[in-house]
């Protein structure tokens, strides 16, 4: 017993020294991480504190307006052969984007596995369901302002509700749109044989890191601005 | 195969042209020169502003054209130009972008395309910030803080035009900030040379690393209240503007915080002082290390102090608001934060005092500037104990204590610091060095004047003088003396003001007519001082990256011969050293 947490404790310790030693070494701080994806993270960690300072203005305002906050399941909800059934877009848009994650994850390991068809292919359907999400939103858009759902008001109570939903998810909207924009060049470079060329598959794992950061981002939005 | 090779590389995109060399050039060196000719320029902009905005102080009514909407508008584009277009883009822009690649020994910025986008991001940021001057209804006139409703309620001058252009050229500016940010901390963190470990990196690139750092995590805040004000002006929506009335009318606004925006804001802008502060540090602990010939006090310490101020400079932020209306538990919590960042940062100060301790100091330019550093940043931190205190704070809010305070730690020592490192650095830059004589010129009439400028302001702040007033005529509790206080201080500000002329000259005279510096006049150890050429050709190095054997401090080493040690000696190149050296000393 005490020999072996004596023995953990070692492990620990080198374990910590081997962290440090890394990190304090020459050359790079991150072994066998390019600069590239190097760069990809520490930019998504930025992009995340700007989604923070949305998502907690959002809640601020919801907090400080006197106006009743319309109900998002109903406002959410789409009526469907006679029957009303809450969120089912947001439902459908989130399955989609999540779904979209997972031939993102194929697509690396398919680029990993140097097979160029596969994931040019994979990225390909990645960027199609991305652009069904962003062409889902649109309806969505179209069916508030319909509906009468303004930046400056609504019919449904506070003012501020239209002013985030449109902020925030606008704004995710637009990296989506930017992300179906970079696959699609990913693609294309990979499909053209670019990458075999340079001798790897970074690309595409970088432009992953992205995807899946704009798909975690939504899980928060969907979370906070949806279900709350 | 490690991906650290791609550094060995020779640099790419050679320029061939005079427009890829100069203008459109991917070299981290033309674009730091391009960020700092910039930023000098707009801050000469907002120097002129303040010597209007005192010449109305001292002298009220000597300038025909000031009325108090012309007297908001300089003193808002004043603080934001100097904060922000000024110092944040000269010392990461400017210095970030020249030094770290020569100090850490890569032969660029990991990604050169991104950083000439950064630049010219930046040049757009302030041409579009510029052009708020010539629009209907002039600059934004709402403070440097543009704290809302008042920033965009009609009656504020500059709530039509001008506001949207500050607040669009500030999100620009947050573009070309994140594009240069990434590229300088992917730089350090993945493209240093051989040898150069983290705790072999120069102070400055330290300082300039965590700034970044803290650059990237602290200017999104400010993109989103810039992004929800704007949408408030423009779309009408109620983002921070509350219900109001409005000339007996109801405006359209309803139901939005206010106090969000400080909150929001303030997350961003507590983390910029020290954005504009941690390079300082960096830089001022090269200067004093190499012009006493000392190695620094508490290297590791040193950079452990830069790490905690970076962290504990996200918690502080609303020790700018006692008096915005907080829960009173909140002040307690953020005066806590604050003076625990004292800690570190008194160390700091410590260290610099004793690298200097018994140190063969030369009074040297930068030198002068780097003490002058000391001094005044401990005048200005002493001062900032008293305002961060809540009970202390709330009778000397919006007085001229404030001005004073923040004017002496994040004005004039971080100016003293890009004055001596400019100083330090040019021959690098030039090949030549700035002109001594001016120099000192330079040095004591900026560092005594400042003094006169701002100490004054400390008592006036204790006599009740309320900041942001256009005229203080006809208010029973300033008493004649202040008057007169104001008029010597607005003398002095101007002298202090005509005497950067002496420096531009200076820049401008010594980059064609300088002496001849040689590769390395101060004598430093540094990596930037062992460069095959002076000034650096593309790529930095020449053919092979160099390697690094020591850290960055090996002055006046005991039982070797010349006085300091550069990076690239070796343990082997030692012997050669102290064995030729006594032919060399003939």
């Amino acid at each position: 017993m005490d020999t072996g947490s004596k023995r953990t404790q070692g492990v620990l310790s080198r374990s910590w020294q081997v962290l440090y030693h890394d990190w304090a070494s020459d050359k790079d701080a991150f072994k066998q991480v390019p600069w590239g994806k190097a760069m990809m993270w520490i930019f998504l960690v930025s992009d995340t504190f700007v989604f923070s300072c949305f998502l907690i203005g959002y809640m601020t305002v919801r907090m400080t307006t006197v106006e009743p906050w319309p109900v998002p399941s109903e406002v959410f909800a789409l009526t469907i052969a006679g029957q009303s059934i809450p969120l089912i877009l947001i439902a459908v848009m989130t399955f989609i984007l999540i779904s979209s994650s997972g031939t993102m994850a194929m697509a690396v390991n398919f680029g990993y596995r140097r097979n160029r068809g596969a994931t040019a292919a994979l990225l390909l359907a990645t960027a199609l369901l991305g652009a069904s999400f962003v062409g889902m939103q649109a309806f969505e858009w179209s069916k508030l302002i319909h509906e009468g759902v303004r930046p400056w008001g609504n019919p449904m109570g506070a003012a501020q509700f239209g002013a985030a939903f449109f902020t925030i998810t606008g704004f995710h909207g637009m990296h989506v749109s930017i992300g179906v924009l970079y696959l699609l060049a990913v693609a294309f470079k990979v499909w053209r044989g670019d990458l075999d060329r340079a001798g790897n598959y970074q690309l595409v794992e970088i432009a992953g890191l992205y995807w899946h950061f704009v798909d975690l981002v939504w899980v928060f939005i969907f979370a906070f601005f949806y279900l709350w | 195969m490690a991906y650290a090779e791609q550094a060995e590389r020779e640099a790419v995109h050679e320029p061939t042209s005079f427009i890829t060399r100069y203008i459109w050039s991917q070299d981290h060196k033309v674009i730091a020169v391009q960020y700092a000719l910039t930023a000098i320029f707009v801050g000469l902009v907002a120097l002129v502003l303040s010597g209007l905005m005192r010449l109305q102080i001292g002298f009220p009514g000597s300038l025909s054209f000031m009325d108090p909407s012309t007297y908001y508008q300089a003193m808002t584009m004043h603080g934001m130009i100097m904060v922000i277009y000024l110092l944040t883009a000269l010392f990461l822009g400017g210095f970030g972008n020249y030094l770290i690649p020569l100090m850490i020994g890569a032969r660029d910025m990991v990604f050169p395309y991104l950083n000439m986008l950064s630049y010219w991001f930046y040049l757009l940021s302030v041409l579009v910030l510029l052009a708020s001057f010539f629009v209907p209804g002039g600059p934004s006139g709402a403070g440097w803080t543009l704290y809302p409703p008042q920033s965009i309620t009609p009656g504020t001058p500059g709530s039509g035009a001008g506001i949207v252009l500050m607040l669009v050229s500030l999100a620009i500016f947050i573009v070309a900030a994140t594009m240069g940010g990434l590229n300088y901390v992917t730089t350090v963190l993945q493209a240093r040379t051989h040898g150069m470990t983290l705790f072999r990196m120069p102070l400055t690139v330290w300082g300039i690393f965590m700034a970044t750092v803290l650059a990237l995590l602290a200017f999104p805040a400010l993109f989103v209240s810039a992004v929800m004000m704007l949408f408030d002006r423009l779309l009408g929506t109620s983002f921070f503007m509350p219900d109001m009335i409005l000339l007996g009318q109801q405006t359209e606004h309803s139901g939005g915080s206010p106090i969000l925006f400080q909150h929001l804001f303030w997350f961003f802008g507590h983390p910029e002082v020290y954005i504009v502060a941690l390079p300082a540090f960096g830089l001022v602990s090269d200067l004093i290390s190499v012009h006493a010939r000392k190695n620094i006090f508490g290297y590791r310490m040193m950079v452990w102090a830069i790490v905690a101020i970076g962290v504990l400079s996200f918690v502080v932020w609303a020790h700018h608001m006692y008096v915005s209306g907080m829960n009173p538990y909140f002040g307690f919590f953020f005066a806590t934060t604050t003076l625990v960042i004292a800690v570190p940062t008194a160390l700091k100060v410590y260290n610099w005092v004793l690298t200097l301790w018994r140190g063969d100091i030369h009074l040297t330019v930068p030198m002068l500037f780097a003490l002058a550093f000391i001094l005044t940043f401990l005048v200005g931190g002493l001062t900032g104990l008293f305002l961060g205190n809540v009970i202390v704070d709330i009778p000397l809010s919006d007085t001229y204590f404030v001005v004073a305070h923040f004017h002496m730690v994040m004005g004039v020592a971080p100016i003293l610091v890009v004055f001596g490192a400019i100083y330090h650095w040019f021959p690098k830059v030039t090949g030549r060095m700035l002109d001594d004589r001016l120099g000192k010129l330079h040095f004591w009439i900026t560092f005594l004047g400042t003094y006169a400028i701002y100490f004054p302001m400390h008592y006036l702040g204790f006599l009740g003088m309320p900041r942001r007033y256009y005229a203080y005529e006809g208010y029973e509790f300033i008493p004649q003396s202040a008057h007169d206080l104001n008029a010597f201080i607005t003398v002095a500000a101007l002298i202090v003001g005509v005497t950067q002329l002496l420096f531009l000259y200076n820049l401008l005279h010594s980059t064609f007519r300088g002496r001849p510096a040689g590769p390395n006049p101060w004598r430093a150890a540094s990596l930037e001082w062992q460069t095959p050429q002076t000034p650096p050709a593309h790529g930095n190095w020449g053919a092979k990256l160099p390697v690094v054997h020591r850290w960055a401090y090996d002055y006046s080493v005991p039982g070797v011969q010349q006085d300091y040690i550069p990076q690239t000696v070796s343990e082997h190149d030692m012997h050669g050293l102290s064995a030729d050296s006594d032919e060399e000393a003939d």
